[in-house]
């Protein structure tokens, strides 16, 4: 558990950080929380020869409501969202998810920009974000932009974060009418990563039919997963238990899991139907609550 | 006795000042680091060593060929067989150490792992312990040269034909195949060791975690006494350990070649396994395939078992058994109950896996035999549509049996199974929950209830049947009290988190009257410790507790006799209370247990010996039998079938408490390390014998998250022939958990016709095993 030789720079503004990565080249890795980095290097799986720590760059971890969104700094720590009541009030989907990361250690330490920028389809946040239908900004040297999360995740371990940039922001649009949200999976136990899991963000209008509909699928594909038929199956009814049961199904049919040691990929559809289902109920009560 | 006091360790550890073998840090200390092979079955072709060689601080990579030229390359295991230190041509199981590097670092020594070059003929593993047993299967063994298949042993006990003929005369006969599976101990720390070599003095100071330092020691001087490594020339410390569950009786390849190369180089070697290396490599423990059978009557008398057991035993038999018992103590699997006839039998098999067998957190075996039995008599009593409690309480040996003499030779010592059954029962209120049960299935809601009533056999033990290579399975105890009254007792055992610092001197307080706070208990250094056979099986209380019991009574009889000189009576005329001797009738002329010790070295009579000490060396007259009976209920989800442990309600009887605290802390984390392979941990190989879990990322060991609130409770039924009525507790829970798990899961799982699951009972293996079954959407509501 002893990681390849490495060098390390911990640079002291984003400018900095950016000038250093566009030098270095492929070489070079960012380091943020390091939960899913640290270990690939204790066994060996990645051997970057250069880490560029975060830590020391100022203006990268907040929560802040601001211009109709949740503006969420990559560097923020898990824990500052899970403890943020003003974030969990209004979006309890972070408390879900944020509870079934990992553990605390991991959670003080390991940053929302990671767990999206790491591009790995078993990672939590990016069905939750899928769900809420975050924008990323991405910033290099040449100035920011801002890519849909439906245009972020390219394959295993890719994203749109390009050679020489750096991913500095989420947005998520706040809804001004009535909505709810919930995220669970099935892990086999406390730390694993997910068998399945599920992320729904609903909005009603004041009939409680389903305006906007958002379910994002956890580790059942080789990228994160909009489940768009299933979106489509609630929005326009009153979310009853046919358009539910609809959503669930098409979930599950839509997914494309493998099989591994967490179960065949029939047991794992089964898992989605089952969860996309809850979370459908759950957001919905949360939505009326 | 009887009392919770706190834990004298404790101070120490959460003040993180335990010092474990990582700590030891030694003048010009060198590390060693492990090249491991990626294949289970492979010939090695070459090893090249120059580019690692290259690396500044880099000293030596020893190979078996290096340690061939000592004769060092082969070790015997403590089953009689013999196990590569490091191969010279084949390796036998992946991760099995190839090469070890000899560095200044420990980074630099796994960057030089890196760096060595291993070429490999890769040859078809035998996975399969059933297919190592075909004729066309290869001989693993070829070392072996008068060595045709791949079986090691077969063993028997019972009655063979009249079994038989039970069973082919009963109304009722069931049987099962269950897989008992291949796990590890996981301790938290792994194992590791600093083999300090000084060629000055040719003497061996050995830190090593191990769990039984004297037989380490002697094991050593038998493998490298002829290369000077004598016993009065080794000394092994085995400082506080994290958990060793068994996993640490073993000696590893690593500690050999350890010594080895400290014995070369004349410094210091430290080896520290990861993780992953403890994982993949170490002992196993488990891996029994049983086909378990019960006969009975209609009416639910249970007439007959029998077992037949096929033992995957990885590459060699490393097991830690006592010599005689190849399957340790497996034919205490005719359980609690009373009848007259059984049968067993086990075969051992070679395969392409890491060897063990090891008696995690259990005495030889135990665990596989009571699984067995408590799954079958489930099975039996699902068979005859009684309820299973029912059944228990029809074929329980009654407390006035005992001495119960098994039909598979023993003789168990007390029980009252019926008490311990009854307050199970009570505590859970198993009725009610019954009838929920059945509103409940009437919905086609999944609930089940599960019951384990094991007994264990533990304190191993008697001197006439029990040894492990040669040596008597005795322990000892030897106590000096110093001329103030304050004391220090010294065992042959080794405490990995049991307590022993504390209820060692609980024990010698409850007999001599020194405070407890006043006893300081030391283990582990076998300079210092007297003889014995260290710290596994459940044997330190009913062994060594006995022991500081008995040197405690040696003690009080010399103060005795000190009290009459001092106090000028006849020793008859003494009453002893805990702490002083008074003359009987005149309570005011007395002695304290202070006054006396100091009079032992100021003031004794003529003719007596000075000083205040004692020694003493237990050989149990029998083994102990302590017992339990545990119910769960556990709630499945339709759809996902998660498995939510509702209740886990415990009831142990393990005669007298020590301390009670210590013993319910024993009870938890052994209920936690019984739920571990009930719901959680296998170690799995794919065909060509690749570990699939070789991390605890996929290897899932619990946590406090998954493990529900223990309810625990006990019922006291001392054992007859202990000094003090103990039993011992350490391993209890970890026995009797799995079936009371596995046999709630399948009662859950009764409206789809499920009779048998294998542990580790996982929701994908429920639906699996229904969608096999073809009834996974089967409307179940009543």
């Amino acid at each position: 558990m002893i990681p390849a030789t490495f060098d390390y720079s911990a640079p002291s503004t984003l400018d900095e950080a950016l000038k250093l990565l566009n030098e270095i080249g492929d070489e070079a890795k960012i380091l943020a929380g390091g939960h899913s980095l640290i270990p690939m290097m204790k066994l060996r799986f990645a051997e970057p020869e250069h880490l560029i720590d975060l830590a020391n760059v100022p203006g990268l971890a907040y929560v802040r409501f601001e211009d109709g969104q949740l503006k969420i700094g990559a560097m923020t720590r898990e824990v500052d969202t899970e403890e943020s009541a003003e974030v969990t009030e209004r979006f309890p989907i972070f408390k879900d998810v944020a509870k079934l990361i990992a553990d605390p250690q991991v959670r003080n330490f390991g940053t929302i920009g990671g767990n999206l920028a790491h591009g790995d389809a078993a990672n939590d946040q990016p069905a939750v974000m899928i769900a809420l239908g975050a924008n990323l900004e991405i910033t290099g040297l040449e100035g920011k932009r801002t890519v849909s999360i439906d245009e972020f995740f390219y394959g295993f371990y890719a994203t749109a974060v390009q050679e020489g940039e750096i991913l500095t922001e989420i947005g998520i649009p706040v809804p001004s009418g009535k909505y709810g949200n919930a995220y669970h999976k099935i892990e086999r136990k406390v730390g694993d990563y997910a068998t399945g899991g599920v992320a729904v963000h609903i909005e009603l209008d004041d009939d409680g039919t389903c305006t906007k509909a958002g379910i994002g699928l956890t580790n059942v594909n080789p990228v994160p997963l909009r489940a768009e038929r299933s979106e489509q199956a609630l929005v326009g009814t009153k979310v009853d238990a046919e358009a539910i049961a609809n959503a669930a199904q098409y979930a599950s049919e839509d997914c494309n899991p493998s099989d591994d040691l967490r179960g065949d990929a029939d047991y794992k559809r089964r898992v989605i139907k089952s969860l996309t289902k809850k979370m459908i109920l759950k957001s919905l009560e949360r939505a009326n609550a | 006795m009887g009392h919770s006091m706190k834990r004298k360790e404790d101070d120490r550890f959460v003040h993180g000042k335990g010092k474990y073998v990582d700590d030891v840090k030694l003048p010009g200390m060198l590390y060693m680091d492990i090249v491991r092979s990626p294949y289970a079955y492979a010939k090695i072709k070459n090893i090249d060593a120059s580019e690692a060689l290259k690396i500044p601080g880099v000293l030596a990579v020893v190979t078996g060929k290096d340690l061939e030229q000592y004769n060092l390359h082969w070790m015997p295991t403590l089953m009689s067989d013999t196990q590569m230190v490091l191969p010279t041509d084949t390796v036998m199981y992946q991760a099995q150490e190839v090469a070890a590097i000899i560095a200044t670092e420990k980074y630099i020594a796994r960057d030089a792992r890196e760096a060595v070059r291993v070429e490999y003929e890769v040859m078809k593993p035998v996975v399969d312990p059933y297919k190592a047993l075909d004729e066309d299967a290869p001989v693993l063994r070829t070392d072996k040269e008068d060595k045709k298949d791949n079986h090691i042993w077969h063993w028997e006990v019972g009655q063979k034909e009249e079994t038989e003929k039970v069973f082919n005369e009963a109304e009722v006969v069931v049987k099962e195949q269950m897989h008992i599976p291949r796990i590890h101990v996981s301790s938290i720390e792994t194992c590791g060791c600093v083999a300090d070599y000084n060629k000055i003095d040719n003497h061996l100071t050995m830190y090593m975690t191990t769990q039984a330092p004297h037989a380490i020691r002697t094991v050593i001087a038998l493998v490298a006494g002829h290369v000077g490594l004598t016993e009065e020339k080794v000394r092994v410390i085995s400082p506080d350990i994290g958990g060793g569950f068994g996993g640490k009786v073993p000696v590893y390849p690593g500690y050999v070649i350890a010594i080895a190369a400290s014995f070369l180089i004349g410094k210091p070697v430290k080896w520290i396994e990861d993780r992953s290396e403890n994982l993949q490599a170490d002992s196993f423990a488990r891996d029994y395939h049983i086909t378990a059978e019960m006969a009975g009557t209609k009416d639910g008398k249970i007439l007959a078992t029998r077992m037949k057991v096929l033992a995957d035993h990885g590459y060699t038999d490393a097991a830690a058994n006592p010599s005689k018992f190849p399957t340790g103590m497996f034919s205490i699997g005719t359980g609690s109950y009373d009848y007259p006839t059984a049968f067993m039998e086990a075969d051992a098999v070679y395969t392409n896996k890491p060897p063990g067998g090891v008696a995690y957190r259990c005495s030889f075996r135990v665990t596989e035999a009571v699984h067995a039995i408590e799954r079958i008599t489930d099975r039996f009593a699902l068979e005859i549509d009684k309820d299973p409690a029912q059944v228990r309480f029809d074929n329980f040996i009654k407390k006035d049996q005992f001495p119960y003499h098994s039909p598979t030779g023993w003789e168990y010592d007390s029980g009252d199974y019926h008490a311990g059954l009854e307050l199970a029962m009570k505590s859970v209120e198993y009725d009610k929950l019954r009838e929920e049960q059945a509103e409940k299935r009437k919905k086609g809601e999944l609930m089940g209830i599960g019951i384990s009533t094991f007994t264990e056999i533990v304190g191993a033990g008697p001197s006439k049947d029990f040894d492990i290579l040669g040596i008597k399975m005795f322990d000892s105890a030897e106590i000096r009290v110093h001329p103030t009254g304050k004391a220090i007792a010294r065992f042959g055992t080794k405490s990995q988190g049991q307590g022993h610092e504390t209820t060692y001197a609980q024990i010698i307080a409850e007999e001599l009257g020194i405070p407890a706070k006043d006893i300081q208990v030391e283990e582990g250094d076998t300079d210092t410790a007297p003889y014995g056979l260290g710290t596994y099986a459940s044997r330190s209380t009913p062994t060594a507790g006995a022991a500081a019991a008995i040197a405690a009574r040696k003690l009080r009889d010399k103060a005795r006799k000190l009290a009459a000189y001092l106090l000028e009576v006849s020793e008859d005329d003494l009453e002893w209370e805990p702490g002083k001797f008074s003359v009987k009738g005149a309570p005011e002329k007395s002695k304290t247990i202070q006054e006396l010790v100091f009079a032992a070295y100021t003031n004794h009579p003529q003719g007596m010996e000075a000083g205040f000490e004692a020694t003493h060396y237990y050989d149990p007259p029998n083994l102990t039998f302590p017992s339990g009976a545990y119910i769960c209920v556990v709630d499945l989800d339709p759809d996902t079938f998660e498995i939510k442990v509702r209740r886990f309600v415990a009831i142990d009887d393990a005669g007298n408490i020590i301390n009670p605290m210590v013993a319910q802390g024993q009870v938890h984390g052994g209920l936690t390390q019984g739920l571990a392979p009930a719901m959680y941990e296998e170690l799995i190989y794919d065909e060509d014998g690749n570990i699939l879990n070789g991390t605890l990322m996929d290897y899932l060991v619990p946590t406090a998250v998954e493990s529900p609130s223990w309810e625990t409770g006990h019922t006291v039924t001392p054992s007859p022939h202990h000094p003090i009525g103990a039993k011992g507790i350490g391993e209890s829970p970890t026995v009797g958990a799995p079936p009371a798990i596995a046999n709630a899961i399948v009662d859950a799982l009764k409206p789809y016709g499920i009779t048998h699951l294998d542990i580790p009972i996982t929701p994908y293996k429920i639906f699996k095993a229904l969608k096999d079954k073809g009834v996974l959407d089967k409307p179940i509501a009543e």
